[in-house]
C-alpha cells in the first residue's frame, strides 16, 4: 500500500512538473496547435470535395493530423528530459521509474487532448461536421492514451540517440498502426451514425491497446532509461 | 559507507577504468585527483548507479548495487558535470520536484533554507534558464544536499562558483562530515583537496596510481609530489 502511494505521488509530481514546464515555456502546445491548424487548412483546400466525400474523409484527416502533431509533442517531451541531463534527477532518486513513465504518459496525453479541444471546433466549421459527439470524444481519449503510452516509451528510447527527431517517427508510426486504423474506423462510424454493433470491434481494439501498452511501457521503461 | 571493488569499464575496445578499488568511511572526505579524461566522472557515475560497470562491485552504506539501487539512491547525493535541472522551471519549482521524488516531509522549509544558504532566495521564482553558470551550479549543489544524503559524490563541484559560493560549499561539506557523511570529491584542482580531504587518490590511465594521507596533502611539497606521480603514471 505504501509503495502504491509512493508511486502515485511520483506520477503526480512528474505530471505537475511537465505541465508547469509547458505553462512557463508554452513551446509545445503552441507548435502543436499551429501545426494542426495549418494541416487542417491545407486539407480543406486540397480536398475540395462535395459534402458527402468530406464527411467520409473527416476521421482520416483528423487522426493523420493528430498523429503528426503528436510526434512534435513527444520530441519536445524527450528533449526536456535530455537538456542539462535533467532526467538524471529522477534516475538518481529512490523512485520506481515505471511511475515516471506513467506521469509522462499522462502529461503527453493531456497535451494531445488540449490540442484536440482547440482544433475540433475549427475542423467542425471548415468541414461542416459536428465533432463534439460523446462517442467520438471517447475514441479521441482512448486513441490519445494509446498513442501517448507508446510514444512516451519510444521517445525515451529515441532520446538516447543523436538523431532523435528523425528516429522517433520511424519508430512510432509502424507500431502505432493498430491504434490509428482502429481510431479512424471507429471515428468514421460514429460520424456516420452507424449502430454500436459495427463500432465495437474497432473500439475493442483501442481498449486492448490502451490497457496493454501502458503495462508494457511500465515494465520496460527501466531497461530503456538505464545506462 | 562507499566501497568499490575491482571496478572496470570498457567502451567498445577502449578501457576507461581497469580494476579500481577504493573505500570512503563515515565522516571522511576522499579526493579523487587526476587530469581530464582520467576516468573520474565514469567512476563517480558508476558509484551513483548511473553507469553499469563492466566488472566489479559497488556497495553504498552496506547496500549492493544494482540489487538495492533504489534504497541506496535515497541515501546518496550526486553532483555531476551537468546541472540535472529543468531550465524552464524556477529554482523553487526544481527543488519542490526533487523533494517530492524523495518524499521529503519538510520540503518547503528545507528548500528555502538551502536557497537562502546558497544566495538564491532573492531569485527563487525565476526560471533556471535565466541563471548564470555559477548560480545554476549553486542550485545543483542545493539539489544534491536537499535530502540530507549520507553519501555525497561530487564531480568538479567548484566549477563556475565564485569565492563566496565556494566558501559556502566548503562550509556545507564540513557540516556534512561532522554529521557522518562519506564524501568522494573528484577534482583536477589540488586546492580543495588539500583543504578538505582526509585522503586523496590519483586516478590516471584508468587506475589508482598514487595515494596520499591528510598529512602528506597538507605539506608544501604536495603539488610537486602530485606532478611527479602523474608524470610517472602517464609514462608508465
Amino acid at each position: 500500500m505504501a509503495e502504491l502511494r509512493a508511486s502515485l505521488a511520483v506520477i503526480a509530481a512528474v505530471l505537475r512538473k511537465d505541465l508547469a514546464i509547458e505553462w512557463r515555456s508554452r513551446q509545445l502546445l503552441a507548435s502543436m496547435l499551429v501545426f494542426v491548424l495549418l494541416v487542417i487548412l491545407i486539407f480543406n483546400f486540397a480536398l475540395d470535395l462535395d459534402a458527402r466525400a468530406r464527411a467520409e474523409l473527416s476521421a482520416g484527416v483528423l487522426w493523420a493530423t493528430f498523429a503528426f502533431a503528436g510526434t512534435l509533442g513527444l520530441n519536445r517531451s524527450g528533449a526536456i528530459e535530455k537538456d542539462g541531463g535533467a532526467m538524471n534527477s529522477w534516475l538518481l532518486a529512490p523512485v520506481d521509474y515505471g511511475a515516471v513513465y506513467l506521469g509522462k504518459t499522462l502529461a503527453n496525453m493531456a497535451f494531445m487532448l488540449v490540442v484536440a479541444l482547440f482544433s475540433l471546433p475549427v475542423y467542425g466549421v471548415l468541414y461542416n461536421v459536428s465533432l463534439f459527439q460523446p462517442g467520438l470524444l471517447l475514441v479521441l481519449a482512448l486513441g490519445s492514451w494509446g498513442y501517448s503510452a507508446l510514444g512516451t516509451l519510444l521517445a525515451a528510447m529515441a532520446s538516447q540517440a543523436r538523431s532523435r527527431e528523425l528516429l522517433l517517427p520511424v519508430l512510432v508510426f509502424p507500431l502505432l498502426l493498430p491504434v490509428l486504423v482502429s481510431a479512424v474506423r471507429a471515428s468514421s462510424l460514429f460520424l456516420q451514425g452507424q449502430p454500436m454493433a459495427y463500432i465495437w470491434p474497432s473500439l475493442n481494439l483501442l481498449i486492448v491497446y490502451a490497457v496493454c501498452m501502458p503495462v508494457l511501457g511500465y515494465l520496460f521503461f527501466d531497461f530503456i532509461v538505464e545506462d | 559507507m562507499i566501497r568499490a571493488r575491482g571496478l572496470a569499464k570498457r567502451y567498445g575496445l577502449r578501457p576507461v577504468l581497469r580494476g579500481v578499488s577504493l573505500q570512503v568511511g563515515r565522516g571522511e572526505l576522499v579526493a579523487l585527483l587526476g587530469p581530464n579524461g582520467a576516468g573520474k566522472s565514469t567512476l563517480l557515475r558508476m558509484l551513483a548507479g548511473l553507469t553499469r560497470p563492466s566488472l566489479g562491485q559497488v556497495r553504498l552504506t552496506g547496500l549492493t548495487l544494482p540489487e538495492a539501487a533504489q534504497e541506496a539512491r535515497a541515501r546518496m547525493g550526486f553532483v555531476g558535470h551537468q546541472t540535472f535541472l529543468y531550465e524552464d522551471l524556477s529554482a523553487e519549482q526544481n527543488l519542490a520536484f526533487f523533494a517530492s521524488l524523495y518524499g521529503l516531509p519538510d520540503a518547503g522549509p528545507r528548500g528555502a533554507e538551502l536557497l537562502e544558504r546558497f544566495g538564491l532566495w532573492g531569485r527563487h521564482r525565476e526560471p533556471v534558464r535565466a541563471f548564470s553558470r555559477g548560480m545554476q551550479q549553486r542550485l545543483t549543489l542545493a539539489r544534491a544536499l536537499l535530502h540530507r544524503p549520507q553519501v555525497i559524490l561530487l564531480d568538479e563541484p567548484y566549477t563556475g562558483l565564485d569565492r563566496t559560493a565556494a566558501a559556502v560549499l566548503d562550509e556545507c561539506l564540513s557540516e556534512q562530515l561532522q554529521q557522518g557523511a562519506a564524501i568522494l570529491l573528484a577534482t583536477h584542482d589540488l586546492e580543495p583537496a588539500q583543504k578538505l580531504a582526509h585522503r586523496a587518490h590519483l586516478l590516471a590511465g584508468g587506475e589508482l596510481a598514487a595515494s596520499w594521507t591528510r598529512r602528506q596533502l597538507a605539506s608544501a611539497s604536495f603539488p610537486r609530489q602530485y606532478d611527479r606521480a602523474l608524470q610517472e603514471a602517464l609514462d608508465g
